[in-house]
């Protein structure tokens, strides 16, 4: 079914009753020649692409939960392109690219809205790698615009000019870079992968791998074994778990990162602000929320709930940047699990086990990079060979030395 | 979550700066045949477990201990804590007992 | 207007009548009232508008659970937007306005929206306004992002404080009705450490909202009674306006604590709010219970409240909705607000019953069986029709309706880590179930005992469990005898067939928004809500999650616990951002830390820069000078002639000693320290474990077994913290204790040609300062100005003959006006950050911008100082291929080709030919400045195998602001490369 106004008009005269499932509850097959573990956005949109570009059949999609119900259901809807290394940025253009022309790709409004982006800077230092970020950014085929204090003060008067700890001195604008909304995300791969024949096999948790002679077999399910001649792995917080299974330790650590909404409020923040000072991002969404987040919780832990410590710290440092935020109120925190990488970059790769392949340690930046992860993700597993977006996302890069730090952490997986 | 610090008794986990896996008091023999692939895997795998997790807590705005807590990683739940600098020298002490 | 709505009784202080305004409307009320219980005697039921179809709306519940009185009260910075009218307390001169609407709450011009609400459907916005591409952003989002949000913020500073604190208890008890008052006064009297938490502002509960719900005292003088006991213990802490909003790990607790809002403004120099941190032993829950509605045909019009709520009102505030009122409920409990409106002699034209065999009542019809199947009253409820047996419908005039589908347990707190709730089948509700937060026990109607009388039993007992857990032993208070007739409901979730239910008001999601996401396969719970946004609204589904589930049970064919529940996750109600940031705002947002000389500097007229949290002088402008770079250049140029000034305290300082002090540090650096005699000081790089450089500074060896370590500004607390690391955990048998000494020394570069003069008229005459008794790298403690104790270093960071001198920090404001005193003979200048950093990048020195995080001892061109033959953190991994590539990236120096020319940091290099992109990226600028000495901008940037190509010419490229310079590759030493000046 194809949806567009004409489709809804049509319906709402008729009563909705032609209204069909937006993708079948598929229940599992013998065998596959593709299955994807972690019915997340990574993972709907890997099928998607496997089955709409890569002319790939027989895809499962195998979901513990729901699907979307990970970190493409709860997190801060940026999307953006504004890296500054170079094994990351062409592939996070590559992304943003793809989210200009997903709606019409897979027919679901996703609500891609170009909002711009705003990071602010507060020192000379910040100023200085502002500029070299924003020249990497144009040099990889980015957009990026520096401005100086005026320049901010007329997008956003509203910020604290007058008694502000650290002043704005100015900031980076990423016109291009938004948001997006969510959920619709997972919903609209799914429906298009769905409506290629991919199979979605929801609460159907894996529970092992079958490997024989150093190569994946299937995998063992609550829902019995599958068949596969290849495997990819998609499963973002729970990568360290699933990977377990099969024998290997990565370079990866989980941890929650909270975010919020406040309640809904007429429009106030027209694009996505980040402050140079403080840990906080924030934008509005179409309904009228704030949605902002900052820092993770700084310790390992797979319970999808943060503490009050990083709550406070988020929003002093969100009242600090926006003084009218006090009389705003915080509606909901939730928290989701990340893949925290050793470097803050994401894996996409084959492993030592044939026929099995991984896709994560994406950090808490795992939604702007969707379309491109599973683009990369669906030709690494048709191919064997990484697409030329992503060629430095190896999992041997630390015994290489060809770390990806765009924060220039080190090996501390909760300050990237 | 409040951290029973051995020697201050509970404190806020606030006053404490986190690391990661305890492992990180194992650090391999630099003249070690093997150190590069020894090294990587110390500094850059993790088993990082759902569940009982060893790890490091700094007491930073503190006595500047390191301690080594016991913590479930899904219920936060705290099982033990000790003073990380016993728990390198037992594991010194082991290393030269070999 | 007038009090026609007002009844006899209630707990409203009739002598303080209190004036106040509604959309430009002025009424009255009294202390006590609520917006809402105001409004409503005012005989106003219209108090706002739905978020999508702009339905009218009037107030559903009298509690923070309401969905639909939002309004925006007070103005300007204090404006605050979706204010709930039902925990409003009224004062004098309240102004609110209602809001989501345009132009005027009656004639709502987007009430449009309404009409045309078969096409905005859950979800439509999936479906459409995808063509012509360009267009979503153009003009549909634009329309709908202003036709969406509720009310608004006005931009202005937020004028009041916010506190915030931490408390301590053995027993927090969350909800002050019964259970939670039985359970207070027990543990209470039992002298444990009691804090009771009330999100209202009168204590009570459902106590003060029933006529009966006591049996020998009315339940309003039990609990001014308890109350008054409670009050007189100096062990137990009474929080009105409290709301418990959060369940945090090990027994912690956020609440916010509503210090002023029942006031027009905070008193002078007091918090609006305050957010409390309560670390609790144990936490009883006792937050009560909400009532739901039941789903029908327009069963949103202003006038259709929750029957429990039109009690309260009754009761509570003495505030009828009108002098008509019809009940539909499914439960006997809904049939007393029959009898308490009948009591004030409002008129009751019927009860209508969905059980067939529901009781009969006093004084009003009850017609059993029946069912509301539509209503009238286009800005407030003019008549409902009944469907008393299949085909037959009758007409019942009525302004108001009090409904009830039955009481759902107030359970959120028990779920915030993760806990689910297990379905009940007496109540027909969800109770809270296994994996409640550490330390959290339940009573009462949260716990789904829904009796007053089980409320206080259970409550009581509760504590007396909760203490025993503690080692206190508690007997449980003596209680008043209660109602105890038990729950008599026949679930009833919505009338069949309905065009148009609501289930969720604010977010206008009716039964057939379910049925349809059912129909398109978001059957579960979480897509139900996100498809439908279903409990997505300011009330987060309170009144509308259960039932929305029970119909998505109807169509699954699966029982409600099967459908599943949503996760509850903090805040309970949402929480003014004022309160969560406290005090940390504005320039509080980080403390300040000042240096010794910072007064002095104040005087000379320094500018200041942040630091970290340090201020520090950034320059120091004279008469005369209109721009920076005037008094920059005349600070580095007079430094370089004859001698300046700066003050270095905010250096990180570490102290080293024990007998394995050198052997220690040898481990923290990656050059070797072991044989650094005493008297000598070392420039070391420190490297993480993965070998890339993080730090660098001093080390100077006072003693055998005594060091101490400079760090960068930045690094002072990573470097600290790493030594403890490396002592406590890597080298546990060392003998060696560390100290941070920051704070104990103030220490001054005194640097240029003349500083050893000026120096020599500091330094006590005993000690030899001379170049052969204190060469370059010497270091040694001394004493200045007749005694003092002090350390001299000589070191230098700008290339000139320098020392650095440190003293105790309470002398260091002193020893600022010494120098400059003894200095002044020489032309003495003091020096600011900035001159600093000229100087440093004309002698070539790696600071901040060089050291990155990302860049080796390789890169930086000091390769050959990492040791191969000690172990030090970082080497092993410092090793591998791809951090020691032939072309990697090199520390070097550059200089404009023409002169004239500035070179901005940030910018990228690229060669003389070839396309610029960033396949053709040679590198990058670090730090760039202007050279007043070589007249020229100067800067230090890596440049790929940039060791071997200095004389070579690059393009340096600033695409963000449209520049390319030609440079040229130079060493990274500007001035005196061979380092002569500084062995002087």
């Amino acid at each position: 079914m194809r949806y567009s106004a004409l489709r809804i008009f049509k319906e709402a005269v008729t009563g909705h009753k032609g209204w069909t499932p937006q993708w079948r509850d598929a229940t599992p097959a013998e065998a596959y020649d593709y299955v994807i573990i972690g019915g997340g956005g990574h993972g709907l949109a890997t099928a998607y692409y496997l089955a709409k570009e890569f002319d790939a059949a027989r895809i499962a999609v195998l979901e513990k939960g729901w699907i979307g119900g990970g970190n493409v259901g709860r997190n801060t809807t940026i999307i953006r392109s504004n890296y500054l290394l170079d094994g990351n940025e062409p592939f996070y253009e590559f992304s943003l690219k793809l989210w200009e022309n997903l709606e019409q790709d897979f027919n679901y409004n996703a609500m891609v809205s170009q909002r711009g982006i705003l990071n602010l800077v507060h020192s000379d230092a910040q100023r200085d790698a502002a500029r070299r970020r924003g020249n990497a950014m144009i040099l990889n085929g980015s957009d990026a615009e520096l401005l100086d204090t005026d320049g901010v003060r007329a997008m956003y008067p509203f910020l604290n000019f007058n008694d502000a700890r650290f002043p704005i001195k100015g900031g980076l604008l990423h016109r291009r870079g938004g948001t997006v909304r969510h959920d619709a995300v997972a919903w609209g791969y799914a429906r298009g992968a769905d409506m290629r024949g991919v199979d979605i096999i929801q609460n159907c948790e894996v529970t092992g791998f079958r490997i024989e002679n150093g190569a994946v077999q299937g995998v063992e399910t609550t829902r019995g074994f599958i068949g596969a001649r290849k495997v990819g792995v998609s499963v973002a917080g729970n990568s360290s778990r699933v990977m377990a299974m099969a024998g290997m330790r990565l370079p990866i650590e989980s941890h929650v990162l909270q975010a919020f909404v406040s309640e809904g409020l007429k429009p106030f923040i027209p694009g996505v602000i980040t402050y140079g000072a403080g840990h906080f991002y924030c934008s509005q969404s179409d309904k009228g929320g704030l949605v902002f987040g900052g820092d993770i919780d700084s310790y390992n832990t797979y319970a999808q709930r943060g503490n009050l410590p990083v709550v406070e710290d988020v929003i002093e440092s969100g009242m600090s940047l926006i003084p009218a935020l006090g009389r705003a109120r915080l509606l909901r925190s939730w928290g989701g699990i990340m893949d925290m990488s050793m470097d803050g970059s994401p894996f996409i790769d084959k492993t030592h086990i044939n026929g099995l392949y991984f896709n994560g340690g994406w950090c808490y930046g795992g939604f702007k990079a969707t379309p491109a992860s599973g683009y990369c993700f669906a030709h690494l597993l048709k191919t064997d060979r990484p697409h030329e977006t992503a060629t430095a996302y190896r999992l041997d890069r630390f015994m290489s030395g060809h770390m990806i730090d765009e924060k220039g952490q080190g090996a501390q997986p909760n300050l990237h | 979550m409040i951290i029973d610090h051995p020697l201050l008794g509970p404190r806020d986990a606030q006053e404490f700066t986190y690391l990661g896996d305890a492992s990180l008091i194992n650090r391999p023999d630099w003249q070690s045949e093997n150190a590069l692939s020894e090294f990587h895997d110390y500094l850059y795998l993790r088993d990082n477990p759902a569940g009982e997790h060893r790890e490091l807590w700094y007491h930073e705005q503190g006595d500047r201990s390191w301690l080594v807590v016991t913590r479930n990683t899904t219920t936060h739940e705290i099982l033990n804590v000790e003073l990380a600098h016993d728990v390198a020298k037992a594991a010194a002490a082991e290393r030269s007992a070999q | 207007m007038t009090n026609g709505n007002r009844l006899k009784g209630g707990l409203v202080d009739r002598n303080t009548s209190l004036n106040f305004r509604f959309d430009g409307n002025n009424y009255s009320g009294y202390q006590g009232d609520t917006l809402a219980s105001a409004l409503l005697a005012n005989g106003v039921r219209l108090m706002g508008r739905s978020f999508k179809y702009h339905r009218p709306r009037g107030v559903l519940t009298a509690g923070s659970e309401e969905p639909n009185a939002l309004v925006e009260l007070r103005s300007g910075g204090r404006q605050e937007p979706n204010t709930r009218a039902t925990v409003a307390e009224l004062y004098d001169g309240l102004d609110a306005n209602s809001q989501n609407r345009w132009p005027s709450l009656e004639r709502d011009f987007m009430a449009i929206n309404d009409r045309f609400s078969n096409f905005l459907t859950a979800g439509f916005y999936y479906k459409t306004f995808m063509w012509p591409k360009a267009f979503w952003e153009k003009l549909y989002e634009p329309i709908i992002r202003r036709a969406a949000g509720l009310g608004s913020l006005t931009g202005e500073h937020d004028p009041d404080l916010y506190d915030k604190g931490f408390l301590h208890c053995d027993l927090l008890v969350i909800g002050a009705g019964p259970a939670g008052l039985a359970a207070a006064l027990t543990a209470g009297r039992a002298g444990a450490q009691v804090i009771l938490a009330e999100e209202d502002f009168h204590m009570g509960g459902r106590l003060i909202a029933e006529s009966g719900a006591l049996a020998d005292i009315s339940g309003t003088d039990w609990v001014a009674q308890i109350q008054a006991e409670l009050s007189g213990m100096g062990n137990v802490r009474l929080m009105p306006r409290t709301t418990v909003f959060g369940a945090y790990d090990h027994g912690i607790y956020g609440a916010v604590e509503r210090n002023a809002d029942h006031l027009a403004a905070p008193a002078e120099g007091k918090p609006r709010q305050t957010l409390w941190r309560i670390y609790s032993k144990r936490a009883l829950i006792a937050t009560g219970a909400i009532e739901r509605p039941i789903a029908f045909e327009n069963n949103d019009r202003p006038g259709i409240m929750l029957a429990g709520a039109v009690r309260a009102y009754v009761n509570r505030w003495a505030s009828t909705p009108a002098q008509s009122v019809v009940v539909f409920a499914n439960n006997d409990d809904a049939h007393q607000t029959a009898r308490d409106l009948m009591a004030q002699e409002v008129e009751v034209p019927a009860i209508i019953d969905t059980r067939p065999d529901a009781p009969d009542v006093e004084g009003t019809e009850v017609l059993k069986g029946a069912e509301i199947v539509n209503t009238s009253g286009r800005l407030g409820l003019t008549s409902v029709q009944v469907r008393v047996s299949k085909g037959y419908t009758r007409d019942l005039h009525c302004e108001a309706l009090a409904m009830s589908g039955g009481w759902n347990p107030n359970l959120g707190l028990t779920c915030h880590q993760r806990g689910r709730p297990v379905w009940n089948t007496d109540i027909h509700a969800f109770v809270p179930g296994e994996g409640l937060p550490v330390g959290q026990t339940v009573a009462g109607a949260a716990k789904g005992e829904l009796t007053t009388d089980a409320a206080l039993q259970g409550g009581a007992a509760a504590a007396v469990s909760a203490l025993a857990d503690l080692g206190i032993t508690a007997t449980q208070a003596d209680l008043p005898a209660a109602q105890d007739a038990p729950v008599s409901l026949s679930p009833f979730w919505h009338v069949k067939d309905a065009k148009r239910a609501w289930l969720d008001f604010q977010n206008d999601v009716t039964v057939k928004d379910v049925k349809l996401a059912h129909q398109e396969n978001f059957t579960s719970v979480e897509h139900l809500k996100r498809y439908t946004t279903l409990g997505m609204a300011t009330d987060q589904g309170k009144t509308s999650n259960v039932g929305a589930l029970a119909v998505m049970a109807e169509l699954t064919g699966k029982s409600i616990p099967e459908t599943g529940t949503t996760i509850f996750r903090p805040p309970y109600t949402p929480v003014a951002m004022g309160a969560l940031a406290g005090r940390a705002v504005g320039k509080e947002f980080h403390p300040t830390r000042l240096t010794p000389s910072h007064k002095w500097a104040e005087e000379q007229g320094a500018v200041f820069v942040e630091v970290g949290n340090w201020l520090r002088a950034q320059w120091f402008p004279r008469k005369g000078e209109t721009h920076w770079r005037q008094s920059v250049d005349r600070e580095v140029l007079q430094t370089r002639n004859s001698v300046g000034v700066c003050d270095v305290t905010t250096l990180g300082k570490i102290d080293v000693q024990g007998a394995d002090a050198a052997a220690f540090l040898n481990m923290m650096y990656a050059n070797g320290f072991a044989k650094l005699p005493v008297g000598k000081v070392r420039y070391g790089l420190m490297l993480r474990e993965d070998g890339v450089a993080y730090d660098d500074g001093t080390a100077a060896r006072l003693a055998e077994d005594h060091f101490v370590v400079t760090t960068t500004t930045a690094n002072a607390v990573l470097v600290y913290r790493n030594m403890e690391f490396v002592r406590q955990c890597l080298c546990p048998d060392m003998d060696v204790q560390l100290i941070s000494t920051t704070e104990a020394w103030a220490q001054y570069a005194v640097a240029g040609p003349n500083s050893r003069k000026l120096l020599q008229k500091i330094v006590d005459p005993e000690f030899d300062i001379s170049n052969e008794a204190f060469p370059f790298m010497a270091c040694g403690e001394i004493t200045v100005c007749g005694g003092l104790r002090a350390r001299l270093f000589r070191i230098s960071f700008s290339g000139e003959l320098a020392y650095e001198i440190a003293v105790p920090t309470r002398y260091g404001d002193a020893m600022m006006r010494a120098l400059m005193e003894a200095g002044e003979e020489f032309d003495v200048v003091p020096y600011g950050t900035e001159a600093l950093g000229v100087m440093r990048i004309e002698k070539g020195h790696a600071a901040g911008n060089e050291l990155n995080g990302t860049t080796t001892a390789l890169n930086l061109g000091l390769g050959r100082m990492v040791s191969t033959k000690k172990d030090c953190i970082g080497n092993v991994l410092s090793r591998r291929d791809g951090m020691n590539a032939a072309d990697a990236l090199a520390l070097v120096g550059l200089k404009p080709v023409n002169a004239k020319d500035t070179l901005p940091a940030g910018g990228h290099l690229m060669n003389m030919t070839g396309p610029i992109d960033a396949a053709n990226d040679q590198g990058y600028v670090t730090s760039a400045a202007y050279s007043p000495i070589l007249n020229t901008s100067i800067a230090l940037g890596f440049v790929k195998g940039g060791f071997d190509r200095k004389g070579e010419q690059l393009r340096l490229v600033n695409p963000l602001e449209g520049q390319e310079i030609m440079v040229e590759i130079v060493s990274a030493h500007f001035v005196d490369p061979e380092g002569e000046k500084l062995r002087a």
